[in-house]
């Protein structure tokens, strides 16, 4: 059986891929995937323990998590097609009118 | 129905209870004659007058008669006036024989000359260009006897205060009647004048005689004259200045209102009134109210005897300067005036010394002879007015003028006078030769004039008589001065005769005068029996009067008849009246006035000095009144424009609020809390300035520092918090 830390050690790997997708990429399109990913990353951690402690609330909070992140991105695709159409690009930095 | 108004009360009939009649029929009259005066014509009017005045004379003689059964009087309950808590006024009538004294003499001088003036006005109105003045006239007539009588009755100082203020009242509107006019008719403020002046001089005596019922009030706790003279020896003991200072401040007001030095000044410019005015009030009644009041106060005065020394002295004074002011006189009524001054200062002398008797004899007396020679003049004044220029409803003159062919043959009138100096009916001067002419006024006069002068057996001699002979024995320097002023009214009397009614007339109308109607001398001729013959009530060997007046006054002594005083003032009386004939029979030739006689015996300067009255008036003037102008002027300018204005309010008040103000506004408002808060503003802005830096718009900027924030918190929690 495989060891509950390979698990952590991935989904750590995929978080921090993910993080640091959000920070780097500017098309607002592949943040939001890199969001997705973080997500993920978090579930994989809630089922690799909740197999190691054979407790059902980790898997319980996955699914929370996947009915939360589906509803988002409704949400998320909504404002994207949004902003494209008033700036006719997905990229992330042409939305700065919130500069001080 | 005779027993109908006689009240029965102890040993028989007494009419008591009608004095209230002597105030409230004067009172009915007058208001009868304001509302409707004007409708009822002169006739009507002159009947309600009359006959108003003569009711309240009825009721006094009723009173009088009453009194002779019970002489120790009565007091009438008229309506309870004022009551706080212990203290108590009524307004009640005193009737006893000092009372009835003067609402005899008040009533019956009063209807006389209420008789007089129906005819006199009649006149004057006419010659003044204003008929439909009559009834206000005989309005204030009436009014002006209901308050003497209101005075003369009353119980307390207080009512005789009222009293004593509604005659002051009437004389400043009857003074003021012609309120338009100067003596002479010609348009001027110069009787208004007249009329304020002696208001404003009556105010100053009234206000010692207010100061007195004060100090009664305080000490003696009642007003009412009984209450405050049981008292007098129990305050006299306990202090004794109280009654000092009660009696002076008394003083004080019988010299305002019975014109004593110093405040005489008012009585001569009152005769701007018309003469039966002059007669009533300025001669006969109003005037003497000082000597009732002092007669009335006689258990207060006697107890002080400094108070009766200073009275004495006033009417001493009084009556030797006025008499010297007399005899320099053109003005017939000036002469008069200045006499009256004099004779009320024989009366206060008189009662000042507690002859009280004596005083009130002379006041009986002096109305009889005084309203006579008021009158008198008055009778001249217009016999000459009607010479002068006849009136058209005068047939007599009209009648006259046509015979002699003078006065107004044009259809002017009064505007004969315009371009020169116009005639005045007053002036001695325009007269003489007068006793050919109207002898009923003439010799009516010439007895009122030798009355006054003191000659036996008129009435003047007995009065004058008594009080120089209760001088000589009480104060001697008082009687100095009473004899020599004595001396000098022979001689102003005998001047006025021979200027009046002897030698030549000097002026055109004194040659054609008319003897006025018979209402005017039939009171002319009642007045002259009374003052020939009024002496006796009172000669020695009689003191009718005298024991009359013992049931009210406290003690009556009568000094026996001295011949050597009645022989000195007779004697100087006579020697008087051979001076001045001496020296003014030259004037019975003149045709036309010349220089007075006694001017070139007593030169310019003096004569002038007492022609113009010792310059008393200059002096209030230069004293009193540009005095208080000064002042007015000083309080006005100084104090007032200078020291408050512009010093207290501008400089210390407003100046003081201006610098704190400014102080308030530039170092506090705007060095502190605008500074304070424009400081905080800057920054707050410089911070914000800082803080905007942070706001780069990139949401990937926001999105690593909520990333740094975890790892930060993340750190805490696993390596710091554990």
């Amino acid at each position: 059986m495989v060891p509950t830390s390979f698990y952590i050690f991935l989904a750590a790997v995929l978080f921090t891929i993910g993080a640091v997708a959000v920070l780097f990429r500017r098309n607002t399109l592949v943040i939001y995937m890199a969001v997705e990913l973080m997500l993920n990353a978090a579930n994989l951690a809630f089922v690799a323990f909740a197999r190691q402690f054979e407790a059902l609330d980790g898997q319980l909070f996955v699914f929370f998590v996947m009915t939360v992140a589906a509803a988002e991105v409704a949400v998320g695709l909504a404002l994207i097609v949004t902003i494209f159409r008033t700036k006719h690009s997905v990229d992330i930095d042409t939305m700065r009118e919130m500069k001080g | 129905m005779f027993f109908d108004i006689v009240a029965h009360a102890g040993g028989g009939p007494t009419f008591f209870h009608l004095a209230p009649l002597v105030v409230f029929v004067p009172l009915l009259g007058a208001t009868l004659n304001f509302l409707f005066g004007r409708r009822i014509g002169e006739r009507g009017v002159a009947t309600i007058a009359v006959a108003a005045a003569g009711t309240a004379f009825v009721v006094s003689v009723l009173q009088w008669l009453s009194l002779r059964v019970h002489p120790e009087g009565a007091t009438q309950l008229v309506v309870d006036w004022i009551t706080i808590g212990d203290f108590q006024v009524r307004w009640a009538q005193l009737i006893d024989t000092l009372s009835v004294t003067m609402m005899l003499v008040v009533s019956g001088v009063g209807t006389l000359i209420h008789i007089y003036a129906t005819a006199y006005m009649h006149y004057d109105v006419r010659y003044k260009e204003d008929p439909r003045r009559y009834a206000r006239f005989f309005g204030f007539f009436n009014l002006f006897i209901a308050m003497m009588m209101i005075l003369v009755t009353g119980n307390s100082y207080l009512t005789l205060f009222v009293g004593w203020e509604g005659v002051g009242l009437c004389s400043f509107l009857l003074i003021g009647f012609w309120y338009e006019f100067d003596i002479l008719g010609r348009p001027s403020t110069a009787n208004a004048r007249a009329a304020k002046k002696a208001f404003v001089v009556n105010r100053v005596g009234d206000f010692g005689f207010l100061l007195a019922i004060f100090t009664l009030f305080w000490y003696f706790g009642t007003v009412e004259f009984h209450g405050v003279f049981e008292k007098v020896h129990e305050v006299a003991a306990a202090h004794p200045q109280v009654l000092l200072a009660v009696t002076l401040f008394l003083l004080l007001g019988v010299t305002g209102k019975s014109a004593q030095i110093p405040l005489f000044v008012w009585l001569p410019d009152a005769m701007a009134g018309p003469t039966p005015v002059s007669a009533l009030i300025h001669a006969a009644t109003m005037v003497t109210a000082g000597v009732y009041l002092i007669t009335r106060s006689a258990e207060i005065y006697m107890a002080v005897p400094q108070a009766q020394a200073a009275v004495a002295l006033v009417g001493g004074l009084t009556a030797l300067v006025a008499a010297s002011m007399a005899v320099a006189q053109y003005d017939i009524k000036k002469v008069l005036a200045y006499s009256t001054i004099s004779q009320l200062g024989f009366m206060v002398a008189a009662v000042g010394m507690g002859a009280f008797v004596a005083g009130m004899f002379h006041l009986v007396t002096h109305a009889f002879f005084k309203a006579l020679l008021f009158l008198g003049s008055g009778s001249v004044i217009i016999a000459l007015e009607r010479a002068h220029h006849p009136l058209p409803d005068d047939p007599e003159a009209q009648a006259l003028a046509a015979r002699h062919g003078h006065g107004h043959h044009d259809d002017h009138g009064h505007d004969h006078d315009h371009g020169h100096a116009p005639f005045d009916p007053q002036d001695m001067r325009n007269m003489g030769g007068l006793l050919r002419r109207i002898p009923v006024t003439s010799w009516t006069y010439i007895i009122g004039a030798l009355a006054l002068a003191g000659l036996p057996p008129l009435a003047g001699f007995w009065s004058k008589d008594e009080i120089l002979l209760e001088a000589k024995h009480l104060q001697p320097t008082v009687y100095a001065l009473l004899a020599a002023a004595a001396f000098l009214t022979a001689f102003y009397v005998t001047r006025q005769l021979v200027l009046v009614f002897l030698g030549q007339p000097r002026s055109e109308a004194a040659a054609h005068a008319i003897e006025s109607p018979k209402a005017m001398t039939g009171v002319l001729v009642t007045l002259a029996v009374l003052a020939a013959l009024g002496g006796f009530m009172n000669a020695p060997g009689v003191h009718a009067f005298g024991h009359w007046l013992e049931h009210t006054l406290p003690e009556v002594e009568t000094l026996p008849f001295d011949l050597t005083v009645a022989g000195i003032s007779t004697g100087l009386a006579l020697l008087s009246m051979f001076i001045a004939w001496s020296l003014y029979k030259g004037v019975r030739a003149w045709s036309q006035w010349q220089h007075d006689p006694l001017q070139k015996v007593l030169g310019p300067g003096l004569f002038g000095f007492l022609q113009r009255a010792w310059y008393w008036d200059e002096a209030y003037l230069a004293v009193f009144v540009r005095g208080y102008d000064a002042l007015a002027a000083f309080l006005a300018h100084t104090v007032d424009w200078d020291f408050w204005h512009d010093w207290f309010h501008e400089t210390i008040v407003a100046g003081t609020y201006q610098r704190l103000s400014r102080f308030l506004a530039r170092p506090v408002d705007l060095g502190v809390v605008d500074r304070l808060a424009n400081e905080l503003a800057g920054a707050v802005k410089g911070l914000a300035l800082v803080l905007r830096g942070l706001q780069t718009g990139y949401v990937r900027n926001y999105a690593l520092s909520v990333f740094l924030g975890v790892v930060v918190m993340l750190g805490y929690l696993l390596w710091v918090a554990r």
